[in-house]
């Protein structure tokens, strides 16, 4: 019983250790500030200061549960770690091809403007990522383990401004029904967990990318594109209308669709006439 | 081109819109010449199918002339003509290798948004909501296909269009709803709605040989034709015990097969009308679940309902002990057009049947507002439209 309470604490553990003693610090000095000066927003301050201790205490922070944040440690350093899994209906030859060029990623990984590799050390690799607010955040990484058509590592080189390490593993679907494609990225994003905040706000919050770029690899490699509406015609104006955080459609609405409804920012699906290379 | 859009709820114009164009390597365009209003539009008319965009173009069944193909379509070229599936598939998933065609995994652009709401996301559809890919309708002078070399299909002898645009969508759902429903020789089959889904529902039940087809509605005209065209036993629900009858039509046994083809805008006299209408329109319920009662309810011990009218939401007060403790299969699910086009077609062809009897109007394309009322509110006997861009 005991265990099974410990392990539901744990499971909403979303705050940092360091946070976590900021937290009870500057609470208990609310507390003391409130009970000692009796100030006139004693309420408020009082209610604040309770909250900061409870988040301290038990390292769960509401708002961060809504932000979907999670700041407690992975393997003893802070940042963000996902991990999703897709089955794709290849072989697993042809996918970890795919995953092995790396220059193929930027056309299923919506946030990766380029990736080139190093034409000396074939491991390493340059990348360029689109960041909040129409800015670039670029990258060097080399492959730290690879085994072929089955799993491949790859880590940012030291001194990166964004730390990165990603696992990608491919497994044979039983019966013949494809491949199961697993992945983990684990990150700092550049400004540490407020700039992951701020990306989620602007519907680039990790998880989802990860999501909707497995989503846009398998269709890529079932379907040869990526199924796309960015572009037709509606009786709204203009096609290829980008919709924006503040974009609102008229009022008489049944229900509105949420803002991830239209991938808008989308790339077109067209492949290169490449190929897969 | 002109198009038809949804504006609102009860509130669809026809509007000036630009052409489509190309999007992706495997799109084709079409030029459209005969395109319908299904019973599914008025929900989203009626607006109770989330995710609609005032703007959005209407129509999933339409039919028209190849006008250009993206690089990767081999199969079709500028000129063919075809009649093109509701459900977008992409040919080469799971569940399309499988006949799954409605469960396609790759054709839903906001596939998210669909797996937030059912777990999964079923494939992409025509006209019908952003939650199923926002994908702009063939309510239109011209329409972009995906995946043409999968979907359309092409008619080359010389029937009108009349004879196949029900390929698209209402014939083979009502012959899927028969179809699975695993109708044996000898079966009583109940069939609620004779709206053009249920008509086609049907004439599909006989091709599996049953004894008896009874059909369930209030509407004369569609009573009539369920009774002459589709010689169906009828009984209009207006004033009598549909279960109680059913069971005494069938010697207190009840129909073998129950088919819903109605779905969640099901219409309902009395007290349990009032109730299901109120929480609806507070949309503490999005489908009214009468039919589905009806059919657990009358359904004999052991035997299957299949449902071919369009649920979208959540139903509550559905009598699952009923179901359990009478040992019920349900049978349900979009239909896989592509799965039962050419053997449809074939039925056509050989003059097995011919699907133009469910027209009662064919109109004018801009004439599509007043369409959209007289099927509503099913006035001047209407049970089908047909829209013809100029």
């Amino acid at each position: 019983m005991e265990m099974q309470m410990r392990r539901a604490i744990a499971s909403l553990m979303n705050v940092g250790p360091v946070e976590r003693g900021i937290s009870l610090a500057t609470g208990l000095a609310l507390l003391a500030y409130t009970i000692s000066r009796r100030p006139r927003l004693g309420l408020p301050l009082g209610l604040e200061a309770g909250y900061m201790i409870y988040r301290g205490a038990t390292g769960h922070c509401v708002f961060y549960q809504m932000l979907g944040i999670n700041r407690t440690e992975v393997n003893g350093h802070e940042g963000i770690r996902v991990e999703r899994a897709v089955t794709v209906n290849r072989p697993k030859e042809e996918l970890y091809q795919m995953w092995r060029n790396v220059e193929n990623l930027p056309r299923f990984m919506q946030h990766l403007e380029s990736v080139e590799v190093d034409e000396t050390d074939r491991g390493r690799s340059h990348w360029v990522a689109k960041a909040p607010l129409g800015k670039k955040v670029e990258w060097d990484s080399e492959v730290i383990e690879e085994r072929e058509n089955e799993l491949l590592i790859w880590k940012s080189l030291p001194g990166s401004l964004v730390e990165s390490m990603g696992r990608i593993e491919f497994i044979d679907a039983p019966a013949g029904r494809g491949t199961i494609v697993r992945v983990s990225m684990e990150y700092n994003p550049p400004a540490g967990s407020l700039g992951a905040a701020f990306a989620k706000l602007l519907g680039e919050e990790p998880a989802l990318q990860i999501k909707n770029d497995l989503r846009h690899f398998k269709q890529i490699m079932e379907a040869g594109e990526i199924p796309t509406v960015d572009g037709q015609p509606s009786g709204r104006g203009e096609p290829t209308k980008k919709v924006t955080l503040r974009a609102k459609p008229r009022q008489d609405v049944v229900e509105q669709a949420s803002e991830d409804s239209f991938p808008a920012s989308d790339p077109p699906g067209w492949i290169s006439e490449r190929g897969i290379r | 081109m002109k198009a038809v859009c949804w504006n609102g709820i009860v509130n669809v114009g026809v509007e000036d819109v630009p052409e489509p164009r190309l999007l992706n390597p495997r799109d084709a365009i079409i030029r459209v010449t005969s395109t319908a209003i299904c019973g599914s539009d008025l929900h989203l008319y009626n607006g109770y199918v989330p995710a609609m965009k005032p703007g959005d173009i209407l129509g999933h069944e339409f039919m028209g002339e190849i006008m250009e193909v993206g690089r990767q379509v081999t199969k079709l070229k500028p000129g063919d003509r075809v009649v093109v599936p509701f459900p977008i598939a992409c040919g080469h998933c799971f569940f399309c290798e499988r006949g799954l065609w409605s469960l396609c995994d790759n054709s839903n652009p906001n596939a998210s948004l669909a797996e937030a709401m059912f777990g999964h996301s079923p494939s992409g559809i025509f006209g019908y909501s952003h939650l199923m890919g926002g994908y702009a309708g063939g309510q239109a002078e011209f329409v972009r296909v995906p995946f043409a070399d999968v979907g359309p299909f092409k008619i080359e002898n010389g029937f009108r269009d009349e004879q196949v645009l029900f390929l698209t969508d209402i014939f083979p759902t009502g012959y899927m709803a028969a179809e699975q429903a695993g109708i044996q020789p000898g079966d009583t089959v109940a069939v609620w709605g004779c709206g053009p889904v249920g008509q086609f529902v049907i004439q599909s039940a006989w091709m599996f040989n049953p004894a008896r087809v009874i059909a369930i509605d209030r509407f004369p005209e569609r009573l009539a034709m369920a009774h002459t065209h589709g010689r169906a036993e009828v009984i209009n629900y207006e004033g009598v015990d549909v279960v109680e009858t059913l069971k005494q039509m069938t010697g207190g046994m009840g129909p073998d097969v129950c088919i819903d083809a109605v779905g969640m805008e099901a219409h309902k006299t009395g007290l349990e009308g009032v109730y299901d209408f109120a929480k609806q329109t507070v949309r503490i319920e999005s489908d009214r679940p009468y039919v589905l009662r009806e059919c657990i309810q009358a359904c004999r011990k052991g035997g299957t309902i299949s449902l071919a009218g369009v649920y979208g939401g959540v139903i509550d007060t559905v009598p699952m002990g009923a179901a359990f403790n009478k040992g019920l299969t349900f049978k349900m699910g979009q239909v896989h057009v592509h799965r039962y086009l050419p053997t449809l077609f074939e039925k056509i062809e050989k003059g097995e049947i011919d699907p133009s009897f469910v027209v009662t109007h064919v109109m004018p394309l801009r004439e599509a507002p007043l369409a959209y009322e007289l099927f509503k509110k099913k006035l001047d006997g209407c049970i089908k439209v047909m829209l013809k861009p100029e």
